[in-house]
């Protein structure tokens, strides 16, 4: 058994860490929030040439091949470093992509950086039930055309495509909608963490199908997963932060003539957020082994709990370390805040605590004794 | 990373089974996943089938009777443990005095002791807290004054685990009362028939005889008794809580009784469906499987560390270990509801017949929660485990 990363594995963590910690500071990242844009196009093109893009995509296609524990220290990096940037939504629209197949050319372009993709995949009702959609296709294979209103679609102002989920005859297919062609409005807005998304209506918008209708739900439960996964990286390295940068406040502020970390039970309130996070880093290095591991009911157990796990640490961690803040928690000033409101929308993306716990137990694993 | 088991690791396994599928006695495995109490004779039963195999101290040197497993090979060694239903090694002689000895002790305390203690020839049990001396254990008052080639003994000691039945009792005594509170302990072995020593019941709150006071009145011990240097026992007692801690987060045992749990939860019945099938309760027990899920994990990981040596990582363990191993108790008690009133001592000592209430599965759960209250409290209470994780690993 080996929990380490490989040097490679390393060397993107460190290298990502570097520019974060040089280009990407807090400040910087204020701006480009704050910007029209709402991302950066330099910021962009230094992950494109780090090698970030390549990662994931299959080596046939120009990538590296990247499974989702290489994906891990990435992930972890760009959620230490608080990156608006649209990363994860390529990626993950990228892993539909390789899932369906037939689409080499345009993986060829992720892998390069020249294509962002973005996945239109929940509305207004479906909360974290991604079967519950009403979007359709019509005009069968040859001439499909996608109808309906996606929302919270993460950067989908800044994707040249769009993964798009629709029912043929009840069965949910999944299709590919170029962002400029016809039939296509997009409306993008700010998060409350700062990142970007939007709402995508389509109305008659020409699409490709990805992969058959029967393959629909299959994979797209498969690629959603590894991005509950990537999602749980994320937070793993947004907490490293928030706890080093509370347990730094603890050893530095004053009151009552004393650093605040000598007193017990802001002391043990740490300690209880550091088990949360050894347990949610130990259950995140399991579904990133277990992801790829081909077994799909092993695949959606193992995944459901980390997400949901990851969830109730990212909401201990988050709330107890503006707590632990006092008064400058609660303020704009400090990236422990926006560390914070990053781990909260995290929570609620690609399914929730509850909706993970429930799906945990529909599996058959659930019920089984010897 | 890779969290696979290698083939090397996985035949070792397989050893393991077969071993445990010939040897445990079925009315020992059957106490076990019954929650039954055992007795003196169970416990040394099992450890001398153990010792015989060459298994008893699965952590010691190969020169000391040890079997020279490698970390991965001990978890594996209780996780089988676990599931098969064994009593348990009692750790009071191989765990924690074995290794003092190993380290501190002369090379006439080392031929001595340490091959009874493999085989089990001498019961041991421990002399730390007193009445004045949990948490903060340092404080102790127990004296042990020089007298020519004695120490006498005087003071008590209390909650000692299964002392009824010991030989020798390890004990931390005061050797001088003029330095810092750490600097004047000294540790002294015992032997239980000396004169001048009481032991007296403290009974539990599920009314088993499991724990003592052990009173010293003038008890003559030989100087040959004492380990190491005198003064130097705070130090040995520190080596000692570092040693082999992975095991107390006890995953292996809590898998069986999440089992254990899930079957009595598919039998008892709820809105007339079984009890797991409520939204509720499952959701209840699907936390505490994800939580054993990440727990397992952790503990591979602080495994894959070992050449770091033992360290304050173990407080994680025990505390969430303890946390998940209470909890099931509880489940288990919320699982019967009502049914989990009926008390029957007699039957938990193993009588012939049926529990009253008639529900011999459910008979020993509601005593098993309250005795398992102990596990957050014992071993360096959770609180003082969450001052370690602070001291050590937080450095507040």
């Amino acid at each position: 058994m080996d929990f380490s990363y490989k040097e490679e594995q390393q060397a993107f963590a460190d290298a990502l860490r570097r520019w974060v910690e040089r280009d990407y500071t807090f400040e910087k990242r204020r701006a480009i929030v704050h910007s029209e844009a709402g991302v950066s196009p330099e910021a962009w093109a230094t992950l494109v040439e780090l090698g970030m893009t390549a990662l994931p995509v299959p080596e046939a296609q120009g990538g590296f091949d990247g499974t989702a524990v290489d994906m891990l220290v990435v992930m972890q990096e760009l959620g230490r470093g608080l990156v608006v940037e649209p990363y994860f939504a390529t990626v993950l629209g990228a892993k539909f992509l390789a899932l369906a197949g037939g689409q080499e050319a345009l993986l060829e372009k992720v892998a390069a950086g020249e294509l962002k993709l973005a996945c239109a995949l929940a509305e207004q009702q479906s909360r974290h039930d991604l079967s519950a959609i009403g979007a359709v296709a019509t005009g069968g294979l040859e001439n499909a055309a996608v109808s309906g209103v996606k929302t919270v679609v993460l950067h989908g102002g800044q994707a040249d495509a769009f993964i798009v989920s629709a029912k043929v005859e009840g069965t949910i297919a999944l299709f590919l909608v170029d962002a400029d062609t016809a039939g296509v409005a997009v409306r993008d807005y700010r998060t409350i963490d700062g990142m970007r998304a939007a709402t995508v209506s389509f109305d008659h918008a020409p699409a490709t199908p990805l992969g058959t209708a029967a393959q629909g739900w299959d994979i797209l439960e498969a690629a959603t997963d590894y991005g509950a996964t990537l999602l749980c990286a994320e937070a793993i390295g947004a907490m490293d932060a928030l706890f080093a940068a509370t347990l730094d406040y603890l050893k530095t502020r004053q009151q009552f003539g004393a650093p605040i970390g000598k007193f017990q039970a802001l002391q043990h309130r740490m300690a209880d957020m550091f088990i949360h996070l050894e347990q949610a880093r130990s259950i995140t290095m399991l579904a990133a082994v277990k992801e790829a591991s081909g077994d799909a009911e092993e695949r959606r157990r193992v995944v459901s709990a980390a997400k949901a796990r990851v969830g109730q640490a990212a909401q201990f961690v988050g709330q107890q370390a503006v707590q632990l803040h006092g008064g400058m928690g609660v303020t704009d000033e400090l990236p422990a805040a926006h560390l914070f409101k990053r781990l909260t929308t995290i929570g609620l993306t690609l399914g929730d605590t509850d909706h993970h716990v429930q799906r945990f137990i529909a599996q058959p694993g659930f019920q089984a004794v010897s | 990373m890779d969290l696979n088991y290698s083939a090397e690791d996985e035949a070792f396994r397989a050893e393991v089974r077969a071993f445990l599928d010939a040897e445990l006695p079925p009315e020992l495995q059957r106490k076990v996943r019954s929650h039954l109490r055992l007795s003196k004779d169970d416990f040394v039963r099992w450890h001398r089938i153990v010792a015989k195999q060459g298994w008893a101290a699965p952590a010691w040197p190969v020169e000391y009777g040890g079997p020279g497993w490698n970390a991965t090979q001990r978890h594996i060694w209780e996780e089988e443990c676990a599931r098969a239903g064994t009593p348990p090694i009692l750790p009071f002689g191989v765990n924690m005095v074995a290794p003092v000895i190993m380290a501190f002790g002369d090379e006439a305390q080392k031929a001595h002791y340490l091959p009874r203690i493999l085989n089990c020839d001498d019961w041991w049990c421990q002399g730390y807290s007193e009445p004045g001396a949990g948490s903060d254990l340092a404080s102790l008052k127990t004296t042990a004054e020089r007298q020519g080639d004695h120490y006498i003994v005087n003071g008590q000691k209390t909650w000692t685990t299964l002392g009824q039945y010991a030989d020798m009792i390890f004990c931390l005594v005061r050797t001088d009362t003029s330095v810092r509170k750490q600097e004047g302990i000294s540790f002294l072995l015992i032997d239980m028939k000396t004169p001048g020593i009481t032991v007296r019941p403290i009974i539990m709150l599920d009314e088993e005889h499991e724990v003592n006071e052990v009173f010293f009145d003038n008890v003559k011990v030989p100087v040959t008794n004492l380990i190491g240097k005198e003064n130097k026992g705070w130090t040995y007692a520190k080596y000692l809580l570092g040693h082999e801690r992975t095991g107390i987060a006890a995953v292996g045992r809590s898998k069986r009784e999440l089992d254990f749990l899930k079957k009595l939860a598919l039998r008892e019945q709820k809105n007339g469906q079984p009890l797991l099938h409520d939204p509720m309760f499952a959701s209840k027990v699907a936390h505490l499987e994800i939580e054993l899920m990440a727990l397992e994990v952790t503990v591979l990981r602080t495994i894959a560390q070992e050449h770091q040596g033992p360290g304050p990582q173990a407080s994680v363990l025990k505390v969430k270990g303890t946390e998940i191993q209470q909890l099931l108790t509880e489940l288990m008690v919320e699982a019967l509801g009502p049914n989990a009133l009926p008390f029957d001592p007699a039957f938990l000592e193993g009588a012939a017949g049926h529990a009253a209430g008639g529900d011999d599965e459910g008979a020993p759960l509601a005593a098993y929660y309250f005795n398992y209250r102990k596990t957050s409290i014992y071993g360096g209470s959770n609180e003082i485990q969450k001052n370690i994780i602070t001291a050590m690993i937080l450095g507040l």
